[in-house]
């Protein structure tokens, strides 16, 4: 072998090969081990005996390994459950919408026959540069229209967004033209042009776009601050910001509440171990889902940073 | 709105687009609704609100409320506090989103790319309200991992909760870390779409591959971080709301350190009732961001006008 040559493979590498291996492989390595961390240790908290998260701290394994915190969590399933529900419906309806409005729009945007199109476009994109701000939103929705504690106010907020239309826009321009006029020409109108050839040409489209909308209801905490006030209609992100940060609150609702029967103390339940539970418990079918779901946000992140 | 020739001609169009306008409506209407009509509650910043006046009824009291917020000495704290976060986010973010991206096409090792890629991507899916159990999880004074370590090697508990100074590390932190995945991913794309037949020269010329990195691949991808960048610069006055309140929360302990405009104008609207002063911030926000948009937007066209936003 050569002083200044190493095989790895079948290709001859020089030593710098080797030095960038070792850096690349380090640093990707790494952060990718930093990014994981997190989760094992929410994940090793919430298995771990209250008494050793007590005296040692939070650590990278489980410690005195227990299911204390879940059952505690499953003693009053219902408050979890409901909540689940609010963010699946909310979800499910707000994707629908989204989906069928921002394509329509992102359509006839594309639309070159349309002479209007730019204007159009303007007046949407506009709203990204000025806004009114929190206030006059705020009293939009709990004084001029009145939905302070409905769930509308938690569906409307996010169901059109304009960065997702762009997102939608650049995927219908991409359609040959010839396609949707020859439609036309064999007497196909506007409506059904969008809904027989455009929506079977846009599945990817409408999966990358549609998974956004929904990964935004999903992990949505922030309207449901601003305008929910009974904990019965938490949707499930905020419902985990209320029980985490009002632990005691929580504590004493699993424990009046209990189904078992027998008095149960508020003392006597888990604090820290519950907190992990609790934020597994929402966590998790998101991590369930990612490996299915990646792909299609690598593609909608693509084609935003080309055309953005 | 141009018809050709007047009125007739704009009716006439009017008509011939009819469908088109129908697909239309909701969205327009949408945006009238939830963005163009809250644009003129601006008007709230210049009056002392009341509840039975409402937005148009309340007296204008001119401007007590952007008085009251420069004089208190918050708007210079929260305006500074936003502006260096921001500027901390975009480079340290940019620079590793870059280094990722460059590291990850050099592996070619297909399954730790893959995987190591996944792990990166993974915090962009989560909800900032379990970051915020993420960070009490490792800097809690009492449980915190990060305390665990530290007492293990002999040192003394900090409580980071009471500590303002360690707030500006953690917060990038996390920062870095939620968006790594999703930044990297575009920078990848734009290695992707750099011609091969650059590199097969380069080797040709005999570059080593340090060179190769910093001679081809990174001037390739100039153009993608530099429109990326400005385009972050553009937001420049907008705090990350998510990340602050969820991290720090109403810890007015830390406000010092880790106050940013959002974060302020949401205090004043929720826990101080005083809609007046918030709306004064957040018109103060909104006609900064407007502003270092259209500069932005004006370099950007002067580097390539391809990239120009309008």
């Amino acid at each position: 072998m050569d002083k200044n040559t190493v095989y790895l493979g079948k290709v001859k590498k020089g030593k710098d090969v080797i030095v960038l291996y070792i850096i690349a492989y380090a640093f990707t390595g790494l952060l990718a081990l930093i990014c994981l961390v997190p989760f094992l240790m929410v994940l090793s908290g919430s298995f771990s005996s209250e008494a050793a998260i007590t005296a040692n701290g939070f650590s990278l394994l489980p410690q005195d390994f227990s299911l204390e915190a879940y059952r505690t969590v499953f003693k009053e399933p219902m408050v979890v459950v409901r909540a689940y529900a609010t963010t699946i419906i909310l979800t499910a309806a707000g994707t629908g919408i989204g989906l069928l409005v921002q394509t329509m729009t992102a359509y006839v945007l594309s639309r070159k026959d349309f002479e209007w199109r730019n204007d159009f476009s303007f007046f949407f994109y506009f709203t990204t540069l000025f806004s009114g701000g929190l206030v006059p939103t705020f009293i939009l929705y709990t004084q001029t229209l009145n939905l302070q504690d409905s769930y509308f106010a938690l569906l409307l907020p996010l169901v059109f967004s304009v960065y997702n239309l762009l997102v939608m826009k650049s995927y219908i321009t991409a359609i040959p033209d010839s396609l949707v006029e020859s439609a036309r020409i064999d007497g196909c109108g506007e409506i059904r042009t969008l809904f027989q050839i455009v929506f079977p040409l846009i599945k990817p489209a409408l999966a990358t776009v549609g998974l956004f909308i929904a990964l935004a209801y999903w992990n949505d905490w922030y309207n449901a601050m601003l305008y929910i006030k009974s904990d019965t209609k938490y949707p499930l992100q905020y419902f985990l910001y209320q029980q985490v940060n009002n632990i005691e609150t929580y504590k004493k609702l699993i424990s009046s509440n209990a189904i078992s029967g027998a008095v149960v103390s508020s003392m006597s339940l888990p604090t820290q171990t519950l907190k992990m539970a609790l934020t597994i418990v929402v966590t998790g079918p998101i991590i369930l889902a990612f490996p299915f779901v990646q792909k299609y946000f690598v593609q909608g992140i693509t084609i935003g940073a080309v055309k953005g | 709105m141009r018809g050709k020739s007047g009125l007739k001609g704009f009716l006439k169009k009017l008509h011939k687009y009819r469908v088109y306008l129908l697909m239309l409506a909701p969205a327009v209407i949408y945006t009238l609704i939830f963005a163009y009509y809250p644009m003129t509650g601006i008007v709230m910043a210049f009056k002392k609100y009341n509840y039975a006046g409402g937005i148009w009824g309340s007296p204008w009291n001119g401007f007590e409320n952007f008085k009251f917020f420069f004089k208190s000495g918050q708007a210079g704290m929260v305006t500074r506090n936003t502006v260096l976060y921001n500027i901390a986010f975009i480079l340290l973010g940019t620079f590793t989103q870059v280094a990722v991206a460059v590291f990850l096409t050099e592996i070619h090792g297909k399954k730790f790319r893959k995987i190591s890629q996944s792990m990166m991507f993974l915090p962009y899916f989560i909800s900032w309200v379990i970051v915020g159990v993420m960070a009490f999880n490792i800097f809690s004074s009492d449980y915190g991992f990060l305390n665990r370590i530290i007492t293990s090697l002999g040192g003394e508990k900090i409580a980071f909760y009471t500590t303002p100074k360690a707030w500006p590390f953690i917060l990038i932190f996390f920062n870095i870390w939620k968006g790594v995945g999703y930044g990297s991913v575009m920078y990848l794309a734009a290695i992707m779409g750099i011609d091969t037949s650059i590199y097969e020269a380069a080797e040709i010329d005999g570059a080593n591959v340090f060179q190769r990195i910093t001679k081809v691949t990174v001037p390739m991808i100039m153009p993608t971080m530099i429109i990326l960048l400005l385009m972050s610069v553009g937001g420049i006055f907008k705090g990350n709301f998510d990340l602050f309140y969820n991290l720090v929360g109403n810890n007015g302990l830390l406000y010092n350190y880790t106050d940013v405009i959002d974060t302020l104008a949401m205090r004043a609207l929720i826990s101080s009732n005083d809609f007046g002063m918030s709306a004064a911030i957040g018109l103060f926000q909104s006609v900064l961001c407007l502003l270092t948009v259209t500069i932005v937007n004006k370099l950007v066209s002067m580097y390539d006008r391809e990239y120009a936003l309008f």
